[in-house]
């Protein structure tokens, strides 16, 4: 499945200073769908080079990173069980850093 | 148009609870209702205008100085103040005001953004520097001292710093950018250290009346959440890298305390807040005095020691 995914507020520090990946995530044998909890362990394994804690906290992002799948708050659908579909944009983006 | 059909499916038809016509796009922390973008900007301004009128934080014909780091939080305060002066005919004349603490790969960063944030709103920049008023950049401090009380040489100058800028400005008041979240782990901070003088002044909205020049919060009652999600819709040109001398766990672990709680019910922000504000402090309670640079003379009970240890 193509996705983008784009790092702000300071996220992209760990995945090597890139903003914006135009990444391809195969689904799990045996499963349909994909939803946003199978995206950040692929995130993690894939794409965060450095200080995963600062991106994620258990099974889901750290308090404080905003997400949002094609510019819609992740609150409203449903967070980790937010399913994905071919071409979805999602955005990370760390309220964490200085004001 | 397959794209908008997919859009539509993953916010469950959801529309907005204030225009009930569009689409939703965020869940607000503060109220927890879903609302659209166009609802959200004008809930977001129309509140900040509220705060500034109902605590009377402006005067018509006063000059204004935004504390101005280039961070979501100023450059957020820059835009909406300007516009809000505009829309609401404040009469203020507005200023953009930052710090160059000197400091290599992350001030001169940021003060990139400010400069272009001057040109985006039409506001002018006043820079003023360490190295200006000191003789000191942070890197030339940090070199000299190490990274054991930098972070406390580096506040109180940035404090004094704010003021000779204003001064230099001649503005009657500084707007700083201090969030919700800002205060609520500052008043959880000030608890942890028992530092009583400061927790009955940080929930202030206005403070230094006193002094020569107040400071005002206009954010604070905004969500840092709300803050970003409107820099991001608006595609505000904002810096965010943390200080590169900054470890300061302590603040870390309350800034994080309060994320989790904010997860499980984001009314703790403004609960904390309220309690900062409603905390009665016995009479018999000792304050500590604030007392006065023999150096400089400027209020402080650390500057002496710094500028001793500085050799200045």
């Amino acid at each position: 499945m193509q996705l983008t995914l784009e790092f702000g507020g300071g996220l992209e520090l760990l995945c090597e200073s890139v903003k914006i990946h135009n990444v391809n995530v195969d689904l799990e044998a045996g499963e349909e769908k994909l939803t946003m909890k199978d995206l950040l362990s692929w995130v993690r394994t894939n794409l965060i080079k450095e200080r995963p804690e600062m991106f994620m906290k258990g099974d889901s992002v750290r308090p404080g990173v905003l997400v949002l799948v094609n510019d819609c708050d992740w609150e409203l659908s449903g967070q980790l069980d937010t399913t994905l579909e071919e071409k979805d944009v999602v955005v990370f983006i760390s309220t964490l850093h200085g004001g | 148009m397959e794209d908008n059909d997919g859009k539509q499916k993953k916010a469950g038809g959801r529309l907005c609870s204030i225009c009930t016509q569009r689409k939703a796009a965020l869940k607000r922390p503060k109220t927890l209702e879903q609302i659209c973008r166009e609802c959200f900007f004008d809930v977001f301004e129309e509140e900040i205008h509220k705060v500034i009128i109902d605590n009377q934080l402006f005067k018509s014909g006063e000059r204004i100085a935004i504390g101005a780091s280039g961070g979501k939080d100023s450059t957020v305060l820059a835009y909406v103040l300007s516009e809000l002066n505009r829309r609401h005919n404040y009469g203020l004349d507005l200023f953009l005001l930052s710090v160059d603490e000197g400091i290599t790969g992350y001030r001169d960063d940021s003060l990139e953004t400010v400069k272009r944030n001057e040109v985006q709103y039409g506001l002018p920049l006043k820079v003023v520097s360490y190295k200006d008023l000191y003789g000191w950049t942070m890197d030339e401090i940090v070199k000299m001292i190490g990274l054991k009380n930098n972070c406390t040489f580096c506040g109180v100058f940035r404090r004094q710093a704010l003021d000779r800028g204003a001064a230099l400005l001649k503005v009657d008041k500084v707007a700083t950018g201090h969030n919700a979240d800002d205060i609520a782990e500052t008043v959880l901070l000030n608890i942890l250290r028992g530092d009583i003088a400061r927790l009955g002044r940080c929930t202030s909205i206005i403070t230094g009346e006193d002094g020569p020049i107040p400071r005002c919060k206009p954010f604070k009652y905004t969500y840092e959440k709300e803050i970003v999600m409107y820099a991001y819709f608006k595609k505000l040109d904002y810096f965010s890298t943390e200080c590169i001398y900054s470890p300061n766990a302590y603040r870390g672990f309350a800034r994080e305390f309060i994320k989790d709680l904010e997860r499980i019910r984001p009314r703790a922000i403004l609960d904390i807040i309220k309690s900062g504000e409603d905390f009665r402090i016995s009479t018999t309670t000792k304050m500590p005095e604030q007392g006065t640079c023999e150096r400089c003379g400027y209020i402080s009970s650390q500057v002496c020691y710094i500028f001793s240890c500085l050799h200045i």
